[in-house]
């Protein structure tokens, strides 16, 4: 039984057991890219599944779609490690003991190491072996009789250990950050607009660690001020801004705020947890007037369906006032649907947009009346109606019209639909991730670790001077890289030719 | 920031023609290494793959000028077109730059053009250490194919970056990735040779000895991947900043990180009995098909976060 654990730890922890664990993590971890993955773009996987019928279902039961969640991808990076962990504690051990092992005694024949080079030379012995403890300053060196052993490069096991030492760091890190971070999306209005990180029905969007239930997100606020942002001739932006005001820790007691200028690739950072400006769109603005008179103004951020130029889609959905019976209210709500085009683009009476930034918007709407179905207890989409309910003839359309800014149309029943004005809306994100600071530094060790165990050569000299019958001294000088030769031959050679030439003395 | 036309159209004659003087070059390189004498058995037999040990491996014997043979002298004129061909290459970079007013790697025909670069100038490199010159027609070839999709295909009109690129990471991370894959190139190609070399020595007498091939491929790539290493943790620096998460799977982050393992299992192949050699050798060309199918099909085919650097 002991013999067989032993094995399989031998077995889990050489080389070739973490050869073939490398190849494996590389050859799991490549669904990811070339499957869409749920982390990623859900709506996708759907889709995929949808289009590959039982073969999407079955590579969906095997977790491709999630690929990096999966127990399989666990198992062979858990594997990989366990085989690192077996693999370093013994060389740290090692380590240790090399680091105050003493160069190894010269060999009897230095002409057969991989570098050597010899001299008689018209010095004595003790002058050679000066001269070759001169050339090697720096090494670690041992003399003896008539002998010197040197060897450096020490670092390269060093730099060895770090880096792997680290790459465990940094997934321990990467892993803790799994459980105890968060990460959340919102649209906020801009020009006033206000979010407060209180708890998870803030957002629109919230995506939990494995440890957090959104009991104990870290209190901040924020308020959008103007939005701005810039685009070339062809519509490509230059750059987004908004102007935002924050308050935090002893900031929120206070209810003093701080102004900060949120841009792309310039979150603000804030008590441990990041905002991100992620995005941003129109809000259409609708005044409806009702038959008895009554009005309703109601603005809610629409989607762009088109990333150049920005025209949106969306539905801004009106209750009519005063109706208490649910009945009656349910064939009395109004939905206005339709396009937002920020720069117009009219061909006849077909709208769309041809540019990002509003010159005067246009909205080309069909406004839907009846039954939204928004109280039947299932969540809607804010972007769109419930199709269902136009099929079954309970929602039906009632107007379809271009409207300009302060343009109205007027539905049979008298009802009026005013197209108001445009207003900007921001995309954030909130994202908590406390050992993120850990996997810099283990990174930063990685990259370190590897440069000194890459360049750095451990590698070993020996000089004999053995006196000859008339008087001169034999000098011998034998090398050997230890761990890779290849680059050794220089610097061997300079060596050798320090120790041995007659005339630079 | 409006694009200043003329420099622009400076930076693509120079594209073309750097382009130019490569293809001549390859042709020189060609043809020395077809009318080249192969190398003495003896010779080949001291450094020959099977040494237990390598031992210091001098250069060739340097024959004095007089006596150089007509493919040595087109060799020569082969090496020195290449670093003019590398001068004009880096030339059309620079202009790209300044007609742009950023740094020059900001889309998929720049990146091309920058990694195509750092590919060349580690050849030259290469060649001023080892005794490999004839070989830059292997090395010239596919680094030419990558040029010309980059100035066909991928091309894209010298144009501002959109907000998301506008950071100093652009100049780091990017510059970084596409320098050390560019140099992760030339080790691909020599391992590709050693294969050759190790397989059938006898039919590819003219190729430098198994052991000189397989040095080269690993220090080139000993030199490379921590750069790569580096790079990648640059992009995670800056994703941080401009995506909001260090580490996001992101197919170009998944095939970089498979890549990047690919590599590793390399230096550790090189360090196993029973994968030295061989074995060695395929990992590393895989390496390099990943770094080409990383670039092209996850741009091209695959949309995620980084596909804006696309055409």
């Amino acid at each position: 039984m002991i013999a067989f654990l032993r094995n399989t730890w031998r077995g889990l922890t050489s080389m070739r057991t973490a050869l073939t664990l490398l190849f494996l993590l590389a050859l799991a971890a490549m669904p990811g890219a070339l499957l869409p993955q749920l982390s990623l773009n859900a709506a996708k996987v759907d889709q995929y599944i949808a289009e590959h019928g039982w073969w999407g279902e079955f590579l969906q039961k095997l977790g491709f779609f999630e690929v990096y969640a999966t127990p399989w991808f666990a198992a062979i990076y858990l594997l990989l490690f366990t085989s690192l962990v077996g693999c370093l504690l013994p060389r740290l051990w090692e380590y240790f003991k090399q680091m105050r092992a003493r160069p190894v005694l010269t060999p009897r024949n230095l002409s057969r190491m991989p570098h050597h080079a010899q001299a008689v030379l018209d010095v004595t012995p003790e002058e050679a072996v000066g001269r070759a403890k001169k050339a090697m300053r720096g090494w670690r060196m041992d003399t003896g009789d008539g002998t010197v052993s040197a060897e450096r490069g020490y670092l390269r096991e060093t730099g060895n250990l770090v880096f792997h030492f680290a790459l465990l760091g940094l997934l321990v890190s990467f892993a803790l950050g799994k459980m105890f971070s968060y990460e959340g999306q919102v649209i906020v209005q801009a020009d006033g607009g206000q979010f407060c990180n209180g708890g998870i029905f803030n957002y629109d969007q919230f995506r939990p660690g494995l440890r957090v239930d959104g009991t104990d997100l870290t209190p901040f606020c924020v308020e959008i001020g103007k939005f701005s942002a810039d685009y070339l001739d062809n519509g490509q932006p230059v750059g987004f801004k908004a102007d935002i005001r924050y308050q935090s820790g002893a900031d929120l007691a206070a209810n003093s705020w701080e102004p900060y200028t949120l841009q792309v690739n310039h979150p603000l950072r804030t008590d441990g947890d990041r905002l991100y400006l992620l995005g941003h769109g129109y809000t259409p603005t609708f005044t409806v007037t009702f038959p008895n008179g009554e009005k309703r103004t109601q603005g809610i951020q629409w989607l762009p369906t088109d990333q150049l130029t920005l025209a949106s889609e969306g539905a801004t959905k009106f209750d009519p006032p005063g109706v208490t019976d649910s009945d009656q209210r349910r064939k009395g709500q109004i939905a206005v649907t339709g396009l937002l085009a920020p720069t117009p683009l009219l061909h006849g009476s077909i709208l769309n947009s041809k540019f990002p930034a509003l010159n005067n918007p246009m909205v080309a709407v069909d406004v839907y009346r009846g039954d939204l179905g928004v109280d039947d207890g299932r969540g809607q989409s804010i972007f769109s109606i419930d199709m269902k309910m136009v099929d079954q003839g309970r929602l039906q359309k009632v107007a379809r019209k271009n409207l300009a800014l302060g343009e109205e149309l007027t539905l049979d029943d008298g009802t009026k639909v005013r197209f108001d004005s445009v207003n900007d809306w921001v995309s954030l994100q909130v994202s908590h991730d406390p050992t993120q600071g850990y996997v810099l530094v283990f990174a930063i060790l990685i990259v370190l670790g590897l440069g000194v165990s890459l360049t750095v050569k451990r590698r070993r000299v020996w000089v004999r001077a053995t006196p000859q019958d008339d008087g001169r001294t034999l000098v011998e000088v034998g090398g050997l890289a230890r761990t890779d030769q290849a680059g050794y031959g220089e610097e061997f050679t300079r060596l050798a030719r320090a120790v041995l030439n007659e005339e630079k003395s | 920031m409006p694009v200043n036309e003329t420099l622009a159209t400076y930076s693509d004659w120079l594209y073309r023609s750097a382009l130019g003087v490569y293809l001549f070059a390859i042709m020189l390189y060609a043809v020395e290494q077809a009318f080249a004498r192969a190398p003495r058995k003896k010779a080949e037999a001291l450094v020959g793959a099977g040494a237990p040990i390598p031992g210091i491996i001098t250069d060739e014997p340097k024959q004095p000028k007089s006596d150089l043979s007509r493919s040595e002298r087109i060799g020569r004129m082969g090496a020195a077109l290449t670093v003019l061909g590398a001068l004009l290459h880096l030339g059309s970079l620079v202009m790209r730059g300044l007609s742009a007013g950023r740094a020059p790697w900001g889309n998929m025909y720049e990146y091309m053009s920058l990694l195509c670069l750092a590919a060349v100038v580690t050849w030259i490199v290469l060649m001023a250490k080892f005794p490999i010159r004839r070989l830059g027609a292997f090395v010239l070839t596919p680094i030419l194919v990558l040029l010309f999709l980059g100035g066909t295909v991928l091309y894209a009109e010298s144009a501002p970056v959109q907000p998301a690129l506008r950071s100093y990471w652009l100049v780091i991370h990017v510059s970084v990735i596409s320098i050390s894959s560019g140099v992760l190139l030339v080790p691909g190609v020599t391992s590709i040779l050693y294969l050759l070399k190790d397989t059938n020595g006898e039919r590819f007498p003219k190729l430098p000895s198994a052991d000189v091939l397989d040095r080269m491929s690993y220090r080139t790539t000993v030199l490379a991947f921590p750069l790569f290493t580096a790079g990648i943790i640059c992009g995670a620096i800056w994703a941080e900043a401009a995506w909001g998460r260090f580490w996001g799977w992101d197919p170009k982050e998944t095939v970089a990180f498979v890549c990047w393992v690919v590599y590793a299992a390399y230096l550790h192949a090189r360090a196993t009995a029973g994968w030295r050699g061989r074995g060695a050798a395929w990992i590393n060309i895989a390496g390099f098909a990943l770094n080409v199918f990383n670039l092209f099909f996850i741009n091209l085919v695959t949309s995620g976060l980084h596909s804006y650097a696309g055409l």
